[in-house]
């Protein structure tokens, strides 16, 4: 065996053994998070988490349960706002407009979906915080709901965009309005692909915190209502984290855990719904 | 615009034998073409075509690969109108009005179309045949309709026992009976069939054949086709096209026992195409 052939087979196998760690590694540490996350907030996950109030400062014990409902509401209204102008943004999008139009949407979006978390906060507290003169459920919601509008914007498009040609030339042919087409066969075709880009979006602005520090704010108690500020959990983990408190920090690991989980349920969801098959043919 | 109803294109037939009797009489016609020019922007893809399609007849246009035969058939429907660049002159009347002039939700409802490939929607069977009535506002009993236009397509006896099932689990031939039955639930005026054998199987296509011969007793048909057997087998009128002109248009019998012009007879003899 010559050197050069020699050297060509190290090279390979090096190059091999390279890759493979590379990829093990980046399984490894969503495997070391959960692992961590497991072994510190495991233990300190208890019913008591879930349907308490946080305890008074030097009272050990206690929940987040005002966190996780406060969170659940912001997402819910975050969804309210962002999903349908993504939604219906994207048909517009893939549907309806020219290619300029096109391309200056597309773009923006894609710039919108960069903009950092916190400048979306400090956007949202400009407009939906200070003329108010309070934080609020409303505004958290307001900010997580844009960052929703572009993940939900992009792919809506891509999705509709992939249902073949000549699925609209069938309904288009047997009399059906642009709309109706749009509405009865190419959104039901693709619903599936929408579906799991929403459910990602959410899984995505689920844990920001940025855009919440000052807009939603935080509140020890249950929210007053919706135009009040509200706890959430990435909010409570980052103050939480921040304290001098043995026990804050083990309640930070749970609602570091509890979040977490949400977050893999949702992906999971998602998954399954996405290759539960393809409704259509690829042609 | 309006009506310049021209007579002269009903097809009279001279009698060239027995096989050519039951169109003894001029067939009237459904559809009328009159001096079509079509482009794709700056592409001339048609070239003053004037023809019919016969009431209650099956009108078969062949020609060889980008002669324009799809197109012109996609015309009949405005379907061209779903590319940007396509402009149209000419005139094509339906029952005498301008189809031009309708509205195309309306026009389409009247003038059918099934494809090249099965096209079924990602529905049920029943939903697929259901649709048509269903966006044109049909209020009545939507399965006698169902059922109806599955057994005018040759199709009821396979389906009737799942009409519940996707239809993505019929084979493509009974996909492709399922979008004729689709089409037929509307009570077209006209059906328009775009190579509708292509993708698929002897057995199947020989099924579509037979059906398109019953099919002619409830609508008129015209069909693109580039197997001219096909042509020969089911249709009553042939129209050949070749580079966007229409080089001959007559009874069938007639263009493939005796052609008018040497280039059909050079493209039916197999000379080239």
């Amino acid at each position: 065996m010559s050197a050069r052939l020699r050297w060509r087979k190290f090279l390979s196998n090096f190059m091999l053994t390279m890759t493979g760690i590379c990829a093990f590694v980046s399984v490894a540490i969503l495997f070391l998070i959960l692992g961590y996350l497991v072994y510190n907030g495991g233990t300190s996950i208890n019913w008591a988490f879930f349907t308490q109030l946080p305890k008074p400062v030097g009272e050990v014990g206690g929940g987040m349960a005002n966190a996780i409902v406060g969170s659940a509401k912001l997402l819910l209204l975050a969804s309210l706002f962002g999903v349908p102008v993504g939604f219906l943004g994207g048909i517009y999008l893939a549907e309806f407009s020219g290619n300029a139009v096109a391309s200056v949407v597309r773009y923006a979006a894609d710039l919108l979906n960069g903009v950092p978390s916190i400048v979306i906060g400090i956007f949202a507290y400009g407009i939906a915080v200070l003329p108010f003169k309070h934080f609020s459920t409303f505004a958290g919601a307001f900010a997580l709901g844009m960052m929703m509008i572009p993940i939900t914007l992009r792919s809506t498009e891509e999705f509709l965009g992939a249902v073949p040609r000549m699925l609209r030339e069938g309904a288009m042919a047997l009399g059906a309005s642009k709309w109706k087409t749009i509405s009865s066969v190419i959104v039901p075709a693709a619903y599936r692909g929408i579906l799991t880009a929403i459910l990602l979006a959410l899984a995505r602005v689920a844990g920001e915190t940025a855009p919440l520090l000052f807009t939603a704010f935080g509140n020890r108690y249950w929210s007053q209502g919706l135009n009040q500020p509200t706890a959430s959990l990435p909010v409570m983990i980052y103050s939480y984290a921040q304290s001098p408190y043995e026990d804050w920090h083990r309640q930070a690991w749970a609602a570091g855990l509890v979040l977490l989980g949400f977050i893999l349920i949702i992906n999971i969801v998602a998954r399954t719904i996405l290759s539960r098959g393809i409704a259509v043919p690829r042609s | 615009m309006q009506a310049s109803s021209n007579p002269g294109l009903s097809v009279n037939i001279t009698t060239t034998g027995a096989g050519a009797k039951e169109h003894a009489a001029p067939s009237p016609m459904r559809m009328t073409i009159s001096k079509v020019n079509f482009f794709y922007g700056t592409k001339q893809i048609l070239f003053d075509i004037s023809m019919g399609i016969a009431d209650k007849r099956v009108t078969a246009l062949i020609g060889p690969s980008g002669c324009g035969k799809s197109t012109l058939l996609r015309t009949l429907n405005r379907m061209h109108e779903t590319v940007n660049s396509s402009r149209l002159h000419g005139e094509i009347l339906i029952d005498q009005q301008n189809i031009l002039a309708q509205d195309v939700t309306a026009l389409r409802r009247r003038v059918g179309m099934v494809f090249q490939r099965p096209n079924p929607f990602p529905k049920s069977i029943f939903e697929n045949v259901a649709y048509g009535p269903r966006i044109n506002g049909f209020k009545g009993p939507i399965a006698d309709v169902v059922e109806k236009s599955l057994r005018n397509a040759a199709l009821w006896e396979e389906v009737k026992d799942h009409l519940h099932k996707s239809a993505y689990e019929l084979s493509g031939g009974q996909q492709q009976r399922l979008c004729i039955a689709r089409a037929l639930a509307v009570e077209p005026e006209v059906l328009l069939l775009d190579e509708p054998c292509s993708a698929l199987d002897p057995i199947s296509t020989a099924k579509i054949e037979e059906l398109l011969v019953e099919l002619k007793n409830i609508t008129t048909v015209a069909i693109v086709t580039h197997n001219m057997q096909q042509a020969a087998r089911v249709s009553d009128f042939t129209a050949f096209l070749l580079t966007g002109q229409l080089i001959e248009f007559s009874p069938t019998p007639q263009l493939f026992t005796t052609p008018g012009d040497p280039r059909t007879e050079a493209y039916i003899t197999g000379r080239f195409g």
